[in-house]
């Protein structure tokens, strides 16, 4: 994201003298300007200028040459020799390009450079080291390392290079003490990715004056009567191919400059401000080029006039085209990506340039020999630029500000300040003629009612503020007669296309903080409060968190491996699972169809944690995928879907159903000192299942399905499925697989749960209980145990009990289970303590003796028999 | 018959001494020892009631009623000496008994809800406080109420592969790339306001906490998989003053009375005029500050019309906040991997107030 060095920002608007860097932050973030950082500087003095005296090259040992140099820096840091005198300090300097009589950057003992990297004078090669003279790298201003900075070479014009006297404080003159602020910039607000856009924005909020440089250099341009008919060079535009019917290019302007003089320098200035910007010096007319992309936001290029044989063909790739890029990648090109071409031997559009506003490629680049310049400056669409960027990695400089929409009326004035940059510091000559190949059209009219401001935002704004504040971000304002106000957006914001966007420019420049508080208060219709599913899932929450498992949040993708730990088979469940096209990790590229997958391994990261009684839970989406589901409708955003619409989007989506799940491991009771300990088993999944269960008001019951129909993921002798009362599987109950629990590392008789939740509230009915009234009569206790078949369950046979005693039967609890010799093999006894119990009379004994018999009856239709 | 000797001095003498002697008793056995002694079948007491009977009538009233006295001021005398004895017993017994009470006792493990989901619930709260719903969306979205109901265009940087977890359908199983399912992971809760607009209408008032997804690695600040609070009420002339007021009042519930919101200049999609929001944090570490809490502004126009809604009659407003920030901010959490990595320690310390 851009930077901000107030030293330029001064150039379009008048910065306070005293404007410090946070102050600046704040300004610009009042109105949408976000500060992203404030860079410091990384480097402390002594840095200053320093005068060779002389420099006697060394040739040492290992082949290097080194200079043993004496360097002026002035009076107040020479050296002092032994009768007292000031003299130049001795410096030992491995850079070629140091020669006596060059004025040099020394960073004298004390200074800290970027890296933490201290000076001290320090013996080496056989000379005491007063000091350093320092490269631009070492000074954290560039790169080039080629040699140290010699300041003759640095763009200083020849007075300004006379007056550097030794001594002379570098870190000011290179602006090295400065910090830099760094902004982002909204999607938005293109035009701010400038010097032209962020001092306008510094103008509003805080009123200070602003000059629009484009405004100005728009008066400079070459009036008609100067021009020729001769354009620089011919240009077509042929689109083939147009993103959302867009054409790639609307605008493409050129200017021409010759008799440039090769290697001039750029003068310092222009280097120092491109370098706080993040830009390496390169050369005078690509640093021109950058200079003026940074300053007005127009990215322009240029090429050696030379080198291209017109006409110059913006168009499509074809498929099969192949660039390579300036940064040396060869790329394949797509139909999509919009190409700046020139015609040799008469073939038009023959041969490949660049990739419009995002890179150029290796030939018509202008060169060290370059004396002719064409200078691009050009309009793409946005879509377009942003597509090939990210199609090719590329996010350059250029490609940004085009994505994110450059001014269409602007490419006059840039190419001019280029072209007179170039002139003043090139010794160019400016043609005067420009080729204009212009298809914009002007921003459409804004009707906009003044009343929206105050309906959207509350404000008090009135009419003549509005319309100032609207003309002060540049659109021009029609305020005839009416209540409708006629808004044309200056050709920089294209952002602006609704009566909304322009309650937002005017709130902001008003400020946000003028905005009134006020609490609404939400009109009540229909129903309050949480919905009764809202509810429940927060009672099961509750419900198992106080039995003593601990709720986790997973993430929900799962992998083979998950699967083939569970026993699945992945390809059935591959088969039936969502998958993400760009999975964090390649190897969980899927989404859960149960929860106990992904809660497995928090289990299994507790335990290695050497956390123990690991027991966890999870409520959350399982997700289904229907292999036959419709597909998803592309559909338009502005407008509403119809109904049909809408349920085709629905269709097509998986099913995506709440679930909780809960793993149980380690003890399921453990005191401690009171040595009381129990490891978990199927009885604790089990409880807790029903705890759930119960508190939601389901009514359900748990089947046991017979060994070779129990899925491979639990134990086949120790797993039920819960079942609503009108046959609806809502979930599974158990003791996981030993092969499960081994694979996974868990302790033996790890046990688990899983329940629909989605399906358990789609049966219940969320009406209040119907509560049955208290008997104050006696109870009869009665105990019954009975020997069935092992095949029959204490469920059943409860059940069969319950339905015998009808209306009587108060309470059953279940108080013994026994097998063993005794009873025979294939064979159980289960004792049961029945409460009897008539609301309206107390129970006789032959009430109970029928009861019983009753009960005996039904039961042996189970194959039960009382013991004596 | 012959008369029985009936020495009125010395039955008195006895009980006496034997009163004097049940006083010095120093245990419940001893006592007993003492009743069978002087109130038994061989005591002075027991022979000069048996001696009773043999006496003239006119004696026989004033030993009677010596007797009754004698064995009176005894029982009593006993009485009272039991209680006191029992009483010192039953002291010794139940000292005797004393545990130590601070040895741990946790039969049961600990249980522990997870912070983030009781955070959520605690800003459902809030909302239903004011009378507001509370509403919830799919987590794998179309596209279309993800993105294109929300106003961004085909083109959007969000709609990149970089930021959006996209989702194989049907369709395209086969084709290289498998995009054009329309079918993503929701960037964020927002779908939500366009599904509730179509579902439910205006008057609107609706809140959405839920789970969102973007391709960010996991990192101290970062998780791909994380939660909101989505909010959005439409109704005629609701302005950004109503937006500031619940702001501020959402604020003050999650981080107490000082706590408040600013709102600056930005630029979402399904929202504008559009705003960062900004949270005073009276409690933060380092110093009372501003930070940046989430973002919000006037529900866009195009998202009212996706809806079916007149954006001419209707205005709204809409925010959403991260819950995953809202709970490192308030307890002072370091890193999003305690948030997301399930170890049962970090959700334990909530329930028990370390």
């Amino acid at each position: 994201m851009p930077m901000v060095d107030i030293d330029w920002l001064k150039e379009h608007v008048e910065v306070p003298g005293d404007l410090t860097y946070p102050q600046l932050a704040k300004d610009l973030v009042r109105v949408g300007l976000e500060e992203e950082e404030i860079h410091q500087s990384t480097v402390t003095g002594p840095i200053v200028v320093g005068y060779v005296v002389d420099a006697l090259p060394e040739p040492q040992k290992n082949g290097k040459v080194i200079n043993w140099c004496h360097v002026d820096v002035g009076d107040a840091y020479n050296a002092v020799d032994d009768d007292g005198k000031k003299v130049p300090r001795g410096i030992v300097c491995g850079a070629p390009n140091m020669a006596a009589g060059e004025k040099v950057v020394v960073t004298l003992p004390g200074a800290v450079l970027p890296g933490d990297f201290k000076i001290e004078p320090r013996k080496t090669y056989g000379h005491l080291s007063d000091g350093m003279c320092a490269s631009e790298r070492e000074l954290g201003l560039g790169s080039d390392h080629n040699g140290i900075i010699l300041l003759r070479q640095y763009g200083f014009t020849d007075q300004e290079y006379e007056a550097l006297k030794p001594g002379d404080d570098a870190m000011a003159l290179l602006h090295m003490d400065n910090p830099v602020l760094e902004i982002n910039i909204t999607p938005d607000r293109g035009y701010a990715f400038s010097y032209r856009g962020v001092a306008r924005e510094f103008h509003h909020s805080t009123g200070a004056a602003y000059t629009d440089p484009v405004m100005e250099l728009n008066k400079a341009l070459p009036q008609a009567a100067d021009r020729s008919d001769q354009a620089p060079i011919e240009v077509r535009i042929e689109d083939d191919n147009p993103i959302h019917g867009v054409p790639g290019c609307d605008r493409y302007y050129v200017r021409s400059v010759q008799g440039y003089q090769p290697g001039s320098a750029t003068p310092s200035w222009m280097r120092r401000r491109l370098t706080r910007a993040g830009m390496r010096s390169i050369s005078l007319p690509v640093d021109v080029t950058n200079y003026v992309m940074l300053d007005l936001g127009q990215p322009l290029h240029a090429y050696d006039a030379d080198k291209i044989e017109g006409p110059i063909v913006v168009r499509r790739a074809r498929q099969g085209e192949r660039l390579t890029t300036l940064d040396g990648k060869d790329r394949e090109l797509s139909t999509e990506d919009l190409l700046i071409t020139d015609s040799p031997k008469g073939e038009a559009g023959s041969r490949i340039l660049g990739l419009a506003g995002v890179m150029g490629g290796l030939y018509g680049e202008v060169t060290d020999q370059t004396r002719n310049i064409l200078i691009e400056s050009a309009h793409f669409d946005q879509v377009t630029i942003a597509r090939s960027a990210r199609r090719h990695k590329l996010p350059s400089e250029a490609s940004k500000r085009f994505e994110r929409g450059v001014d269409p009326q602007m490419q006059p004035a840039a190419a001019q300040m280029a072209a007179r940059l170039l002139q003043e510091f090139g010794g160019a000559r400016i043609d005067a003629t420009p080729l204009d190949l212009d298809r914009t059209t002007p921003m459409p009219t804004i009707d906009f009612k003044p009343s929206e401001v105050a309906r959207l935002t509350d404000l008090d704004t009135d009419r003549d503020r509005i319309v100032a504040i609207l003309e002060d971000i540049g659109c021009e304002v029609d305020s005839g007669a009416g209540q409708v106000l006629s808004v044309r957006p200056p050709s920089w914001r294209p952002d602006l296309g609704e009566a909304c966007d322009l309650v937002e420019e005017v709130a902001r420049l008003v400020g946000y903080d003028r905005i009134p508080i006020n609490i609404p208060s939400a009109k009540v219709t229909g129903e309050v409060g949480l919905t009764d599913r809202q509810l429940r899932k927060r009672w099961v929450a509750d419900t198992l968190a106080e039995y003593g498992l601990t709720e986790v949040l997973d993430y929900p993708f799962v992998g083979r491996q998950d699967l083939t730990a569970f026993g699945y088979d992945p390809d059935q469940e591959e088969a039936v699972s969502v998958e993400l096209a760009n999975p964090m990790a390649a190897d969980r590229p899927f989404l859960r169809r149960v929860l106990m997958l992904p809660l497995a391994n928090t289990v299994a990261r507790n335990l290695r944690r050497g956390n123990t009684n690991v027991s966890l839970y999870e409520i959350g989406y399982i997700f289904v995928r229907d292999p036959k589901a419709p597909a998803v409708p592309t559909l338009s955003g502005g407008t509403r879907p119809s109904d049909e619409q809408l349920a085709q989007l629905d269709a097509g989506l998986p099913e995506q159903r709440l679930h909780v799940a809960a793993l149980l491991t380690g003890l399921a009771q453990d005191d401690g000192w009171l040595k009381d300990h129990r490891p978990v088993d199927w009885t604790d999944a089990v409880e807790s299942a029903r705890r759930v269960l119960d508190r939601v008001g389901a009514h359900y019951r748990l089947e046991q399905p017979e060994a070779d129909q129990v899925p491979a993921q639990w134990h086949p002798g120790r797993t039920a499925q819960v079942v609503l009362d009108d046959g609806t599987p809502v979930g599974m109950v158990g003791e996981l697989h030993p092969r499960v629990i081994a694979e996974l590392g868990f302790p033996e008789h790890s046990s688990a749960f899983e329940l629909d939740l989605d399906g358990i509230f789609d049966h219940l009915d969320f009406s209040p209980l119907q509560a049955k009234p208290i008997s104050t009569f006696p109870p009869v206790r009665q105990d019954l145990a009975f020997t069935v078949p092992v095949s029959v369950t204490a469920d059943q046979l409860a059940s069969a009990i319950r339905e015998a005693a009808g209306t009587s039967l108060e309470s059953i609890e279940l108080f013994d289970v026994f097998t063993g010799e005794q009873i025979g093999q294939d064979a159980k006894s289960l004792a049961f303590a029945v409460t009897f119990r008539a609301p309206d009379r107390t129970l006789t004994s032959e009430d109970s003796e029928a009861l019983r018999s009753a009960i005996v009856e039904k039961a042996s239709g189970l194959g039960a028999q009382l013991r004596a | 018959m012959a008369e029985v000797e009936f020495d009125p001095a010395a039955v008195t003498d006895e009980v006496s001494e034997g009163i004097g002697e049940i006083r010095e008793a120093s245990d419940l056995e001893e006592l007993k020892a003492l009743k069978s002694r002087y109130s038994g079948a061989g005591s002075a007491m027991a022979r000069a009631s048996r001696a009773i009977g043999s006496l003239s009538a006119d004696r026989k009233k004033t030993a009677g009623q010596l007797i009754g006295k004698l064995r009176a001021d005894f029982g009593r005398a006993y009485g009272l000496k039991e209680g006191q004895l029992q009483q010192e017993e039953e002291d010794r017994r139940l000292r005797a008994e004393r545990v130590d009470m601070t040895l741990p006792v946790d039969r049961k493990p600990q249980g522990a809800r997870h912070p983030l989901t009781r955070l959520m619930e605690d800003v459902e709260d809030f909302f239903v406080s004011m009378g507001w719903r509370i509403a919830q969306g799919p987590e794998l979205e179309a596209e279309w109420y993800n993105f294109d109901a929300l106003n961004f265009g085909p083109d959007h940087p969000a709609r990149q592969m970089q930021d959006t977890f996209y989702v194989k359908g049907n369709q395209a199983r086969d084709a290289a790339g498998f995009v054009g399912s329309n079918m993503v992971m929701r960037t964020h809760t927002s779908p939500d306001q366009a599904r509730s607009l179509i579902t439910r209408g205006v008057p609107l008032y609706v809140a959405c906490t839920g789970r969102v997804f973007r391709t960010d690695e996991l990192d101290a600040t970062h998780t791909p998989v994380f939660h909101q609070c989505e909010a959005i009420a439409v109704d005629e002339h609701l302005t950004m003053a109503d937006l500031k007021g619940v702001l501020d009042k959402l604020a003050a519930a999650m981080f107490g009375p000082e706590a408040r919101t600013r709102l600056r200049p930005s630029y979402f999609p399904f929202t504008e005029p559009s705003a960062e929001m900004d949270l005073w944090f009276p409690d933060r570490k380092g110093g009372p500050g501003w930070i940046e809490w989430g973002g919000c502004g006037m529900v866009n126009p195009n998202v009212l019309r996706s809806a079916g809604v007149d954006p001419d009659k209707y205005s709204g407003f809409a925010f959403g906040v991260g819950m995953e920030r809202t709970l490192l901010l308030r307890h002072d959490i370091n890193d999003m991997h305690d948030l997301v990595e399930g170890d049962v320690r970090f959700s334990q310390q909530f329930e028990m107030g370390e």
